[in-house]
């Protein structure tokens, strides 16, 4: 448990969402026996009541770094005026973590209630003289430090999608916030234009198993250094000698080392079954393209742009509560397709529209959720227009804005 | 009420009476359905012998049973084992459930015992007891021709549990078993041969349209589970699919333990089922992952094993052949038997006799078994009380009297300390740690490690409580939650509950099962794994070592366990956690 606690907190570190030291160092519990953390800090006691009142076995305390911080801040005091939660509209918070609840101070019960019906807590703590001053993110798990890390990770990069989202249809519909305004200013800086140039990736076609395994972990591990994508949103792919080698479900991009499955094309072994839940899109794109590389990740400005409908068109759209699954107006961002389709093989699921859309482009985005892209022989080629479709995609996104802000 | 009928139905066998009893909103919502009000009818009947007229054989729905709730079609039978001494309980598919409480029924419970075979009939609610006299000996399947129950849901017995076979299985709708801790005993002792239940009623709702909402949440998570939904998910391949799996992980019980991989297994997997028998897809009453697979081709109508009955009846058991498992299974079904203890019962026999079967003598040995024929009376009281008299203890790879499934504890430590904890005995399901450690779900774990075990084995047994009380399907929590549940238990019932309540009760329920079984003299000497994984490793290849458990670590693993529980560390409850609980202390 010491190991994970660490392990976690240092990730989310090294993901630019905590600090490494001072009051923005993240706190992650484990309880085995005994409850560890990874440092001291003066909330702790109030955490450790936590574990007192709630099924757990982890918890995760994250004091965002900028931009989450007055990202959060601001759709926290949005939401408590509300429903008290925030409704993100991207795919992965939709599934897995549905809202997202706001409490206004760092009181223990209220705290308890939320994490009593949801996976997370955003504490909106404005209050700069209570040693828990916010916002503040906390996330439990009952198994793995591993979910706390996912579950602060998934609500930041939530806030972040919605916040642009919502900034962008409120322009669109000719109304004005000027709080929000501020906000976008002051996070503007934070927001990478421009990606850091491609790394030197392995070259392919690989003629080794053990060159298609090294050559996955790298280009897992770069994706994610780079900034591009988180580790816990996406899955990487490499078909070589009639099999499939796929990241596992719930793998970390930047750490495939023993997890990566080999599935055989002919179907004669289910071990597939810890293959990503994306593994019959991988298998019929790879089928249809004759790609041997495919990069899946949730780069932000993509999972935005994608979700940018005109406002005028959307109210008249018969499925514009359905969009991730039903949206019929054929979409793309320049040649980019943009599909819907939910997560995994169900009569939604993007396996049955991501496939077909690679028949005019290299990469498609999906809908609310994230990028898809082929690389002929090996990952190069698939990164770089990861990179250049997530360029684009933010370059779109900032040029609309200033356009619809300034004229 | 909502979600709850309010009434559950005595059925007295020796005096022939039926009487209504309806309990307080208080203990439903305490003990929720299933498992948990199955433990409270058993309670107070702890001191008696499982074959005590007074013993109850308890069948209960859920407050969601019968609802649109996801995979909520299952029932839970509960009673006293006669295999392992212990709270008998299991879970039970079909659509028996959904009948009953069409019918108007949270619930039945059986006591006293006929002098003749009897059949218990109830549509909506008129209950009846006819003479089955005609039907004793028959096999399952025979029953269900005879019966010919169309939208009815039956639960039968095979000749097993009407010759005391101490593993006996409930057969539901053909095709489902509840098999494992005796129930078809527990059910043949009172002479019960059938339960015919059909009902037109619908269950109370009190929020359809939050229900519809939760209930499209949870097939969100399902559709995103590659190990429902995905292409080697149970939804298309069947719980085969783990049989690779467990292959590749190097924990494939093999040769009754004695390993832990199996040459062949490449060869006996899903694909191999799928390629031979062109299944199709067949499930419990409302359910959309529908894991139970059928064959279509020539061979049509035949039910596909379990990925238990796949292992145990090939590697365990030294055998290379899918028809002969199939084959085995049906045998098993059609006689009442469950299969894991039959296999793990035969693998013991062939490790202490040192023979192995042919297909002839398998299928012959089932019958021999069944029938009480033979050696199969030495076998038919289970690997435990078999080892025991043959003066080999060892060779019976059962905890608690419970053989064991087909996850060797030595390639994952939770399964480990799961195994040796459950309150039924060497099961998977109470803990089912075969989720994060195989699985990778919620998150993964290492699974060779206990560490942080001890407490994500109580949190997942108390879920499990909830889960067989609800009911809804395990396997769902593969994908889902209680956190999704809750929301389905509110908008059913309009009970404001969150997840954490149910967990609370799920706690309580798990607690009064251990004070039962602590009553039958249980304690920690009986949390214990046969010596053979503390003392042999696994099969290891170049890249996994399958060392044998450290037993030093084990037994640290399980004093943290009751230290959670809240157990004394012989593993005994006490009066004062009992108190916290609001539990009744040993006072029935
Ligand atoms: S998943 Fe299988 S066992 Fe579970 S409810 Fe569905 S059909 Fe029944
Ligand atoms: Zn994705």
């Amino acid at each position: 448990m010491e190991n994970l606690v660490k392990k976690y907190a240092r990730k989310l570190v090294d993901a630019g969402l905590a600090a490494s030291s001072g009051p923005g160092i993240p706190l992650v519990g484990g309880l085995d026996h005994a409850l560890v953390w990874n440092t001291t800090a003066p909330e702790i006691p109030v955490l450790e009541q936590l574990f007192q009142h709630l099924n757990i076995n982890c918890l995760v305390f994250l004091r965002p770094s900028p931009p989450y911080d007055r990202i959060i801040r601001f759709l926290a005091g949005r939401a408590l005026k509300g429903s008290g939660r925030i409704l993100p509209q991207d795919c992965e918070t939709r599934t897995f973590l549905h809202d997202l609840p706001v409490v206004e101070h760092f009181d223990l019960q209220a705290i308890v209630q939320a994490l009593k019906q949801r996976k997370s807590v955003i504490i909106q703590g404005l209050d700069k003289e209570n040693p828990c001053w916010g916002p503040v993110v906390i996330a439990p798990g009952n198994v793995s430090p591993e979910q706390g890390f996912v579950g602060v990770s998934s609500v930041c990069f939530a806030c972040f999608v919605t916040f642009f989202s919502d900034y962008l249809a409120l322009l669109k519909t000719g109304n004005k916030d000027p709080h929000m305004d501020r906000v976008f200013d002051q996070v503007l800086p934070f927001v990478q234009t421009q990606k850091s140039p491609l790394p030197d990736l392995m070259h392919g076609p690989f003629s080794k198993e053990q060159d298609v395994y090294a050559a996955m972990v790298q280009a897992g591990q770069k994706i994610v250094a780079c900034g591009l994508v988180d580790s816990y949103f996406g899955n990487i792919s490499y078909c070589w000698n009639n099999t499939l080698y796929i990241s596992q479900t719930g793998a970390s991009l930047d750490e495939l080392t023993g997890c990566i499955d080999p599935v055989p094309l002919d179907g004669s072994t289910s071990a597939g079954i810890t293959a990503s839940s994306e593994l019959t899109a991988h298998l019929d794109t790879i089928g249809r393209t004759g790609c041997q590389a495919i990069l899946h990740g949730h780069p932000r400005f993509c999972v935005i742009v994608s979700m940018d409908c005109d406002p005028a068109q959307k109210a008249a759209c018969p499925f514009s509560d359905k969009c991730h699954t039903h949206c019929p107006t054929p979409r793309h961002l320049a040649s980019v397709p943009i599909v819907p389709g939910e997560v995994g093989s169900g009569p939604f699921g993007l396996c049955n529209t991501l496939p077909a859309a690679f028949d005019t482009s290299d990469s498609v985005i999906v809908y609310g959720h994230g990028l898809f892209v082929t690389g002929k022989t090996d990952f190069t080629q698939a990164f770089s227009t990861l990179t250049a479709v997530e360029n684009l995609c933010t370059n779109r996104y900032l040029e609309q804005v200033r356009h619809l802000r300034h004229g | 009420m909502y979600g709850w009928t309010g009434k559950i139905a005595r059925i007295d066998l020796t005096r022939q009476k039926i009487e209504i009893q309806t309990l307080s909103p208080d203990t439903y919502a305490r003990y929720l359905g299933g498992r948990g009000l199955g433990s409270l009818f058993l309670q107070p009947c702890t001191a008696l012998n499982w074959d005590h007229p007074d013993m109850p054989v308890c069948l209960f729905t859920g407050p969601l049973t019968a609802t649109a709730a996801p995979t909520s079609g299952r029932s839970h039978m509960v009673s006293m084992s006669p295999l392992t001494g212990l709270m008998a309980d299991s879970s039970m598919g079909g659509k028996i459930g959904v009948q009953l409480k069409r019918a108007g029924w949270d619930g039945i419970v059986i006591t006293g015992k006929s002098d003749l075979p009897v059949g218990i009939e109830i549509a909506d609610e008129r209950i009846t007891l006819v003479g089955a006299k005609n039907l004793w000996g028959m096999t399952t399947d025979a029953v269900y021709q005879h019966l010919a129950p169309k939208k009815a849901g039956l639960a039968c017995i095979g000749p097993a549990g009407e010759n005391r076979v101490r593993f006996a299985a409930v057969i539901t709708d053909r095709h489902h078993a509840a098999g494992r801790t005796g129930l078809g005993l527990c059910l043949g002792t009172k002479k019960v041969k059938y339960i015919l239940v059909s009902g037109t009623g619908r269950t109370r709702v009190k929020d359809p349209e939050q229900l519809k909402k939760a209930r499209e949440d949870i097939f969100r998570l399902t559709a995103a589970s590659p190990a429902l939904m995905g292409q080697y998910g149970f939804s298309r391949m069947g719980t085969g699919a783990m049989y690779d799996l467990m292959d590749n992980r190097h924990m494939m019980p093999t040769d009754n333990f004695c390993a832990t991989r199996f040459a062949p297994a490449g060869k006996l997997n899903a694909n191999a089922y799928a390629r031979f028998y062109s299944p199709r897809k067949h499930g419990c009453k409302g359910c959309h992952i529908l894991c139970k697979k059928i064959s279509t081709n020539h061979t049509a109508g035949t039910p596909m094993p379990e990925f238990e009955t796949m292992s145990h009846f090939t590697a365990l058991l030294g055998l290379q052949d899918i028809q002969l498992v199939t084959a085995a299974n049906q045998r098993c079904n059609s006689l009442g038997m469950d299969t894991i203890s039959t296999a793990v019962t035969l693998s013991c026999y062939r490790e202490i006799i040192k023979k192995d079967f042919t297909p002839v003598s398998l299928l012959g040995m089932l019958e021999d078994i069944a029938l009480d024929r033979g050696e199969g009376n030495a076998l038919k009281r289970g690997a435990a009380a078999y080892a025991r008299s043959m003066g080999k203890p060892d060779a019976a790879m059962a905890v608690k009297g419970l053989e064991l499934p087909a996850y060797d504890p030595r390639g994952a430590y939770g399964m480990a300390l799961g195994f040796a904890v459950s309150t039924r005995g060497g099961c998977h399901l109470r803990a089912y740690p075969i989720s994060h450690e195989i699985l990778r779900k919620p998150v993964a774990t290492d699974r060779f490690s206990f560490s942080g075990k001890a407490r994500i084995i109580k949190i997942a047994e108390d879920l499990n409580a909830v889960v067989d009380s609800l009911i809804a399907c395990k396997f769902i929590f593969f994908a889902a939650g209680l956190e999704e549940y809750a929301r389905v238990f509110s908008a059913v019932t309009g009970l404001d509950v969150t997840a954490h309540d149910l967990m609370a009760a799920g706690e309580k329920i798990e607690y009064n099962e251990r004070i039962i079984n602590s009553l039958k003299g249980f304690d920690a000497r009986h949390d214990d794994l046969p010596a053979r994984f503390f003392l042999q490793p696994g099969t290891g290849s170049g890249q996994i070592r399958v060392p044998p458990i450290d037993r030093a670590a084990f037994v640290q693993a399980k004093n943290a366990y009751y230290a959670v529980r809240g157990l004394s560390t012989d593993g005994l409850p006490t009066k004062s956690k009992a108190k916290q609980l609001g539990l009744p202390w040993k006072t029935w």
